[in-house]
């Protein structure tokens, strides 16, 4: 499987305090790598920093090729990022923030004609469910709506690799697993991978292929989901008995 | 099924064009033709239109009063009045702010003060009568830029709308006390203070138009071609970094885009306020937030406003002339105040 994504040593500091410490990972063809651990654990950094949003110490490299030298555009087209907070200030319409996302195909100082942009624009906005709501000003959307709007976007990107914070943010119960579902859906196509910070344990198990669990910006253990997320090594990270806890939430409807 | 919420927002069109210039031409007409002097609709037509083509302009039409006072003082309002508008909305975008403006955030003070100082030390640049003090308001009006950023950056990580504005007031207030300080102690007092904070365009000529309609040519066009970059900050930086945009570039360009035009600005008319927080917004309005549409449309309503706001200052107390800021400042105020109510609603 080629390797698509890799980090080396990689650190983020604000000030003297290690957000991120000396974190290693690797993320390859056809792998959902969740990124768990409790609050603070330094992973919407992570995600940040390999967005290009922070100065970092280390490495990461797009298929052997150090991130740093790849352009604006190029690593656009390669990674979409979908961030935690996305609010938006202006009446922006749903389709006017979805075609953003042709933006790395389209730049330059004469804009490249973007043949494939309104397919691809078309097809995110009917994946999302947002296919009527096209012309709705983004002003008047409910939460789970914007988060869909964002993820439209980052569909139109047609990027080879997902990064996702909390993709499950603001969704009720039916778009979760709606949104879920299309990207492990997305994920079956050849030369894809996905990585994201997912909150929601029993989620993170259900999609993911493989785990990194952090701890105070260290990875505290990496490999598939079921070797990371064994119910003794989430006790321990955190600090409470989360197999129980699941147990007693299920037991509610028994 | 139609959705209630979907926005009735018909295309920029080549009519929208076309009306917004009609109505610019008349304005422009009205502007020439009303005055101490008043002048009829077809005398106006004729001088200008028999002086473009080079033909000879009939005795009894009052042929200086028309081409070499008001046509070079509309065209400078006017050409002024789009070049603020259209950095305003660019600002508004780019900052995700909108109550950014050269005069809310002190680019217009900061460019003003550039300007007292080469005035005062005669710093000119060879061959021209007036590059030095241009060029010197626009490395002012940048300089500021990126001051007041920069600290509003170190207080506030999030550059939240108002922790900018604050900023801007509080630089604007120290300015104006050092652009008094330095005319009080200068030689030359051909402007006062009251030009350079309130602004005014009486006596300008052909070359000050030619000088503002080549940095709006220039500058409009260059931010024009960044509308998708300006629409991704306008939607937020991170989105706009995660789409592509080279974030740290476009920002470079556009800051110092618009720091060139409203310092060429302030060098010719002082610091005119809030045209550049106005007109963007009732653009807005109008067109959507889209930068495609909404740059040209700032451009056309902010020379229509500030057209209007110089007609209301040369005529109102007749013959007494107000300053143009008087009169854009108490439409303005109401204005930030909306808007500032509105977006506080908005959270």
């Amino acid at each position: 499987m080629i390797q698509m994504l890799q980090g080396n040593q990689v650190t983020v500091r604000y000030g003297s305090h290690a957000v991120v410490d000396g974190l290693s990972f690797h993320l390859k063809e056809g792998q959902w790598l969740m990124l768990v651990g409790p609050n603070g654990a330094g992973k919407t950094t992570l995600i940040e920093t390999i967005a290009q949003g922070t100065s970092y110490s280390g490495r990461i490299l797009w298929k052997g090729r150090d991130i740093r030298t790849l352009k604006s555009s190029e690593l656009a087209q390669k990674i979409g990022v979908l961030s935690q907070r996305n609010n938006v200030g202006y009446a922006y319409t749903v389709e006017e923030v979805v075609g953003l996302g042709r933006y790395a195909y389209q730049s330059g100082l004469f804009s490249a004609k973007d043949d494939d942009g309104k397919a691809q624009i078309e097809k995110a906005l009917e994946m999302t469910g947002l296919g009527e709501l096209r012309h709705a000003s983004m002003l008047t959307l409910s939460g789970g709506e914007v988060q869909r709007a964002f993820l439209a976007q980052v569909f139109a990107q047609n990027p080879q690799v997902l990064i996702l914070d909390e993709p499950a943010n603001h969704l009720d119960l039916k778009y979760q697993q709606h949104i879920f579902s299309l990207i492990r859906q997305w994920l079956k196509e050849p030369g894809r991978a996905v990585l994201s910070v997912v909150h929601d344990l029993g989620l993170a198990r259900r999609y993911g292929t493989h785990a990194i669990l952090m701890d105070h910006g260290k990875s505290v253990l990496q490999g598939t989901v079921d070797e990371v997320m064994a119910p003794d090594i989430l006790q321990q990270v955190y600090e409470m008995d989360v197999y129980e806890w699941m147990r007693e939430m299920l037991a509610q409807w028994q | 099924m139609q959705d209630s919420r979907q926005l009735k927002r018909e295309r920029f069109s080549p009519v929208t064009y076309c009306l917004l210039g009609a109505a610019l031409f008349l304005t422009m007409v009205l502007c020439i033709c009303v005055g101490s002097v008043r002048i009829t609709f077809s005398d106006t037509v004729t001088a200008v239109w028999n002086a473009v083509w080079g033909l000879p302009i009939p005795e009894n039409i009052a042929k200086n009063i028309i081409l070499n006072v008001r046509l070079p003082r509309v065209l400078c309002v006017a050409l002024a009045g789009a070049a603020l508008s259209i950095c305003g909305a660019a600002m508004q975008g780019l900052l995700r702010n909108p109550l950014a403006d050269g005069s809310t955030m002190g680019v217009s003070s900061g460019a003003a003060l550039g300007a007292v100082i080469a005035m005062a030390t005669g710093f000119t640049l060879p061959g021209t009568s007036y590059g030095g003090i241009m060029v010197t308001a626009m490395a002012f009006a940048f300089g500021s830029l990126v001051l007041i950023l920069s600290l509003a950056y170190m207080l506030d990580r999030s550059l939240s709308t108002s922790s900018i504005i604050l900023i801007g007031v509080i630089f604007t207030m120290f300015i104006s006390s050092i652009i008094s300080l330095v005319i009080t102690f200068s030689s030359d007092h051909t402007r006062s203070l009251n030009f350079w904070t309130l602004g005014s365009f009486s006596g300008v000529n052909y070359s000050q138009v030619k000088l503002l309609g080549l940095a709006l040519l220039v500058c409009g066009g260059v931010l024009y071609r960044f509308s998708p970059e300006l629409n991704a900050f306008a939607i937020g930086e991170d989105n706009a970094r995660h789409i592509g945009v080279n974030v740290k570039r476009v920002k470079l360009v556009i800051l110092i885009t618009v720091s060139v035009l409203i310092g060429v600005c302030v060098s010719i008319s002082g610091t005119i306020s809030f045209v550049g927080l106005v007109m963007p917004h009732i653009a807005r309005m109008l067109v959507g937030p889209n930068h495609r549409r909404l740059l040209p449309a700032s451009l056309f309503s902010g020379a229509i406003f500030l057209l209007l706001a110089d007609l209301t200052a040369r005529t109102i107390l007749s013959p007494i002339e107000l300053s143009i800021g008087v009169v854009t400042s108490i439409v303005g105020a109401v204005a930030f105040v909306v808007i500032f109510c509105k977006t506080r609603k908005a959270g």
